[in-house]
């Protein structure tokens, strides 16, 4: 296998990461949310940061991938 | 549901004024995208069929097509007209070239290229003979008539500039988008300063919401109520300069001049948010990375290079995440619109309109999250920096 296709499956691997932890954070986001509708703007600007950070991590493997592959 | 509310949050403070504007100014907003969308996206095609290099005996390369497209260049290249024929035009803004070299400054229209980038066309200026190699200008040694590619693709008889201070298309469109900053601002400052009660009107009416919005979610809760005045205005003018570049990089008549795209330019960003990050830092702050309090001895030695790291990690993280998120967006986009040439078929065309409009309409959300993400995560470092000791 050449390099860029384990650089690809290294992306793909990034993006199942990211995948996992965005999906939770939203999902529990979601759930306080219906349980504490007045917490909802609180609630979602720390979701999204928190998004942001697991983004950050999946991106430096795409990143890494790009300059790999 | 993301877009609702933060809408919704904008606009909250307009609400007090009257409820109707806000709703119909939505409307009328979310209509406006929708079809400028559809109107871009038709144009969209016209650049991916623009951008198929040679005959059709020549393989179509989707990775070279789409890096030409993400990378900066010199001169901004709108269309070909007439391609393969005699009358071949190529429709471009043609920008200045500015190298230093031993033989000093040297300045010449990119228009002198010919839009071409692989090396063939030699412009003689100067004594000195140059090519636009992948949009980079190479000075070709004494002697030599033309460029030799060593087996990966680079000159092997050509060597950069020492300074190349060309105002490239990403340099063009970051004074675009300074001018139109310029303008919005100056035009909703006179506004205030001609009403007498201070009730924005005009294009101050939109402005207020979104500096409202900055300060009340994100200045505010992230560095606290005494300090955030002194870090209004960067926090104001990130936001908007990232906003706008990131709207300017998804017009594709532009040919997507991707600024906010670029590693130089959200590494610039992310350097300032650092040095004032360092140089706001409290004693409270320098003793949480160097002398962490609250645990034992070994754990404070085994914490402090940790820290000392994710100080630097943190810009790093803003510089990856701005310019990950855009460069994938135009890269979706471009490659939906290369499977038309890969699968050399009009059948696959509708299927590549149907997604690249999808995942456009996506980045204009995008566009607007990113620059919020970007800000707020600096003003959170912000507020790191200057928390007060609390036991």
């Amino acid at each position: 296998m050449t390099i860029t296709g384990i650089a690809a499956i290294g992306a793909g691997l990034a993006a199942i990461g990211a995948g996992v932890g965005i999906g939770k954070i939203g999902g529990s986001a979601m759930e306080a949310m219906a349980r504490q509708p007045e917490m909802h703007g609180k609630i979602q600007s720390s979701a999204l940061i928190l998004a942001a950070f697991v983004e950050a991590v999946a991106l430096f493997g795409v990143v890494v991938a790009f300059l790999q592959g | 549901m993301l877009v609702n509310s933060f809408n919704v949050r904008t606009f909250a403070p307009n609400l007090k004024q009257g409820i109707f504007k806000p709703i119909r100014m939505r409307i009328s907003t979310f209509k406006n995208i929708i079809l400028s969308t559809l109107f871009l996206t038709v144009f969209n095609i016209g650049f991916a069929s623009g951008t198929k290099e040679g005959g059709d005996d020549e393989k179509f390369d989707p990775k070279e097509m789409i890096l030409h497209h993400v990378k900066d260049a010199y001169g901004m290249h709108i269309a070909t007209l007439n391609q393969g024929k005699e009358n071949e035009f190529h429709l471009t803004i043609p920008l200045p070239v500015i190298v230093y070299t031993d033989k000093g400054l040297t300045t010449f229209s990119s228009s002198a290229f010919h839009h071409d980038y692989h090396g063939h066309e030699i412009v003689e200026r100067n004594g000195q003979r140059f090519v636009n190699v992948h949009e980079k200008v190479y000075v070709l040694d004494e002697g030599a008539n033309q460029v030799a590619f060593d087996a990966e693709g680079h000159p092997t008889n050509a060597h950069r500039p020492k300074f190349d201070l060309s105002i490239t298309r990403n340099v063009f469109m970051m004074w675009v988008s300074i001018a139109v900053l310029f303008l919005i601002f100056l035009t909703a400052a006179r506004r205030y300063k001609k009403s007498d009660d201070n009730v924005p009107s005009g294009i101050a009416s939109f402005v207020e919401p979104l500096v409202v919005f900055v300060r009340d979610e994100i200045a505010r809760p992230m560095i606290g109520e005494h300090k955030y005045k002194r870090y209004m205005p960067y926090l104001l003018t990130i936001f908007f300069f990232i906003w706008i570049n990131n709207i300017f990089g998804l017009i594709p008549i532009l040919n997507g001049a991707n600024l906010s795209g670029n590693i130089a330019f959200t590494f610039t960003l992310a350097a300032i948010t650092f040095i004032i990050t360092t140089f706001s830092g409290n004693k409270n702050y320098w003793k949480h990375i160097f002398w962490m309090p609250g645990v034992p001895v070994p754990m404070k030695i085994f914490l402090m290079p940790i820290e000392i790291i994710g100080m630097f990690v943190k810009p790093i993280s803003l510089m990856i995440r701005l310019f990950a998120n855009i460069t994938a967006g135009h890269v979706i986009i471009l490659a939906l619109m290369s499977l038309i040439f890969v699968f050399k078929t009009v059948a696959i065309a509708p299927v590549s309109v149907a997604f690249s409009l999808f995942i456009t309409v996506i980045e204009v959300i995008v566009t607007a999250i990113q620059a919020y993400i970007f800000t707020i995560l600096s003003a959170l470092y912000f507020g790191m920096a200057t928390e007060e000791e609390h036991h």
